[in-house]
């Protein structure tokens, strides 16, 4: 009986591991190509997603310039895969430095993590809404800077951006056009998915690995309560740091993954919003639960997509023209989604099971 | 020492604190002085704590106790002063290294973690630790010495009553395997029967051989299971001695005990 439960449930992950397989083929089919590309992004968002879950579901920091860490890899990617620092140093650098991506990922990854640990050092004694605003500055502080370090030396190219990054390059074969393999064609934005989607696997398995772990323990602890998480013999500082670096990594990870999908960043994609964004598909999904995050990230990144697709032909079938600008609806309809699911679903629309006892058992005490 | 043989579902296993040769004091604090935020908490207080030994520290609200239970753990740090556990001083030692050396706290309002099973907050206890067996034995005797904490194992610690979540952060603390329990105001906001258990509890813990400060306001409560005592007032030691001469003096009758 036991083995036949094991394997309905084994069946049942291979069943989805292949639709997840065959994801961008069903889109491309029934959608078309624009569309797989934004599940791309999918999951670049659930990477990102991730990666502030553990600062914020695990150690309970409230980050909200997460995006920041998102930039650092975009940017170091962009830097070291361009022609753009001919433009800076033309003596130095003639063509540009064009670093393989696969040696700027473990360097943007650690340097996304100094800037964690370099956030998390001056605000280790901040709890909740102090710390929230020290980290939306950080936030702003980077995207700032990018903005403006096109002056006196031309570094970062202002709010022009950065452009013709090369693409992700695997054994030489670059990503960026289409391939066969076994007979069956991919296109460069199936590509990309795969990609993405073994980076995001990787991701969701640290994690994993992280929450059972001492380590992931210790996080808990400090989130509950800081002074007793110390009494047990928990280094509160290492551990809020950890979080913040590890945090920060899956971050620049992702980042790096970014710049190197769409051939240019430019410091708009780092605006608060986006950290906004993050942070929202941590909460709505379920803080602290990894699927919960995945599918909070999923949501948050395709809704207002399909909301973009489909609110002009409505109205234009409707009323002849566009009365309702599809971008100042969807905040409308975000802000209404999110103040429905905090009132009917506080814990996330995924908890962890832990939470889900909690509101029971809140609920259970109010009886009593 | 104490009465070892006291029959407990601890099976004389002791604590390890008990075992030692009472030539030293446990815990010597000499001249203690703490300030924070521009007050000035604790000014200068000399106390110890000899092996085996349950000591009270009482006194009013207000009069440095919690502080100096702080600062002995780790939390706040000294102005001046030095703190000697076991015969080094602590002077760099972290919270966190404290309780790797042995030092155990209870700390005020319990501090359980609300959104942990109790499980799992028996298992925090026991962070510093890796001999698994060993946990797992402990965490056997930890449920004896508690048996309402076996009932509610699963329970999410933020939903027991406050006498459970009290009797869960002293066993949490003892998963450490501490030489020095430090147990911050353990009546606080309880019923009295609770109350009464509690204490019971504490005598229980100490009979085993370990040592105990006891921080509370209740001073009745807090010297008839204490050893000796030291009262505290405005961040000074004022009066110490054998419980008994305390509960017999004139000026803690006056002060603490109502008549």
């Amino acid at each position: 009986m036991k083995n036949f439960k094991f394997s309905k449930r084994g069946l049942l992950f291979f069943l989805m591991f292949v639709a997840v397989l065959a994801l961008p083929f069903i889109t491309d089919a029934l959608l078309g190509r624009g569309w797989v590309r934004i599940v791309d992004f999918a999951m670049l968002y659930i990477m990102l997603a991730l990666g502030l879950n553990i600062v914020v579901g695990y150690a309970g920091l409230l980050d909200l310039g997460y995006i920041a860490f998102f930039a650092v890899g975009a940017y170091c990617y962009a830097l070291t895969g361009s022609p753009h620092l001919a433009l800076a140093f033309p003596q130095l650098f003639p063509d540009g430095v064009h670093l393989s991506f696969w040696i700027v990922l473990p360097m943007a990854a650690m340097l996304a993590g100094g800037m964690g640990v370099l956030l998390g050092a001056p605000t280790l004694r901040l709890r909740g809404d102090y710390l929230a605003i020290v980290t939306l500055g950080f936030g702003e502080i980077i995207r700032i800077f990018m903005n403006n370090l096109n002056a006196p030396v031309n570094l970062t190219n202002g709010p022009q951006g950065i452009s013709r990054i090369d693409p992700v390059r695997i054994a030489g074969v670059s990503l960026n056009t289409t391939q066969s393999v076994f007979g069956i064609t991919l296109p460069s934005v199936h590509l990309y998915f795969y990609l993405f989607l073994g980076f995001a696997a990787l991701v969701a398995f640290v994690s994993h690995r992280l929450e059972k772990s001492r380590i992931g323990r210790a996080w808990m602890a400090i989130r509950e309560d800081e002074i007793a998480a110390s009494a047990m013999g928990i280094n509160t500082r290492n551990l809020k740091l950890l979080a913040f670096a590890m945090g920060a990594m899956f971050g620049g990870v992702s980042g790096t993954l970014f710049a190197g999908f769409q051939g240019f960043v430019s410091p708009e994609s780092f605006s608060l919003m986006e950290s906004v964004m993050v942070l929202c598909m941590v909460v709505l999904g379920g803080m602290g639960h990894i699927y919960g995050v995945i599918l909070g990230g999923l949501m948050l990144a395709l809704l207002p997509e399909m909301l973009r697709h489909s609110v002009v032909p409505l109205q234009q079938a409707m009323f002849g023209k566009v009365i309702i600008d599809p971008e100042s609806l969807r905040m409308l309809l975000f802000g209404i989604a999110l103040i429905v699911v905090m009132l009917y679903r506080p814990a996330g629309l995924w908890p962890s099971p832990v939470r889900r006892r909690e509101l029971a058992s809140d609920e259970a005490a109010e009886r009593v | 020492m104490n009465k070892r043989s006291a029959p407990s579902p601890l099976k004389g296993e002791g604590w390890g604190g008990g075992e030692k040769p009472v030539d030293r004091p446990l815990l010597e604090i000499h001249g203690l002085q703490v300030a924070y935020s521009g007050i000035h908490a604790v000014k200068g207080v000399d106390f110890h704590v000899a092996p085996g030994e349950l000591v009270a520290l009482i006194g009013s609200n207000g009069a440095g106790k919690t502080t100096t239970l702080k600062t002995l753990a780790g939390l706040l740090s000294p102005a001046s002063g030095q703190v000697i556990f076991d015969g080094k001083n602590l002077a760099k030692a972290a919270a966190h290294q404290r309780v790797a050396m042995g030092m155990a706290l209870v700390p005020e309002g319990r501090g359980v973690f609300a959104r942990l099973s109790v499980a799992e907050n028996l298992l925090m206890g026991a962070y510093c630790r890796s001999n698994q067996t060993e946990i797992s034995d402990d965490l056997a005797r930890m449920y004896d010495l508690f048996p309402r904490l076996v009932e509610r194992r699963d329970q999410l610690a933020g939903t027991l009553s406050g006498g459970e979540q009290q009797m869960l952060a002293m066993a949490r603390a003892l998963m450490s395997r501490p030489r020095l329990l430090m147990l911050d105001e353990p009546s606080m906001g309880l019923a009295p029967l609770m109350v009464k258990k509690i204490f019971a509890t504490i005598q229980d813990v100490a009979a085993q051989g370990m040592s105990i400060l006891l921080v509370e306001q209740n001073a009745r409560l807090a010297l008839q299971v204490a050893a000796r005592g030291y009262v505290m007032e405005g961040g000074a030691i004022t009066l110490s001695g054998e419980s008994s001469d305390l509960l017999g003096s004139d000026a803690v009758q006056r002060a603490y005990l109502g008549g």
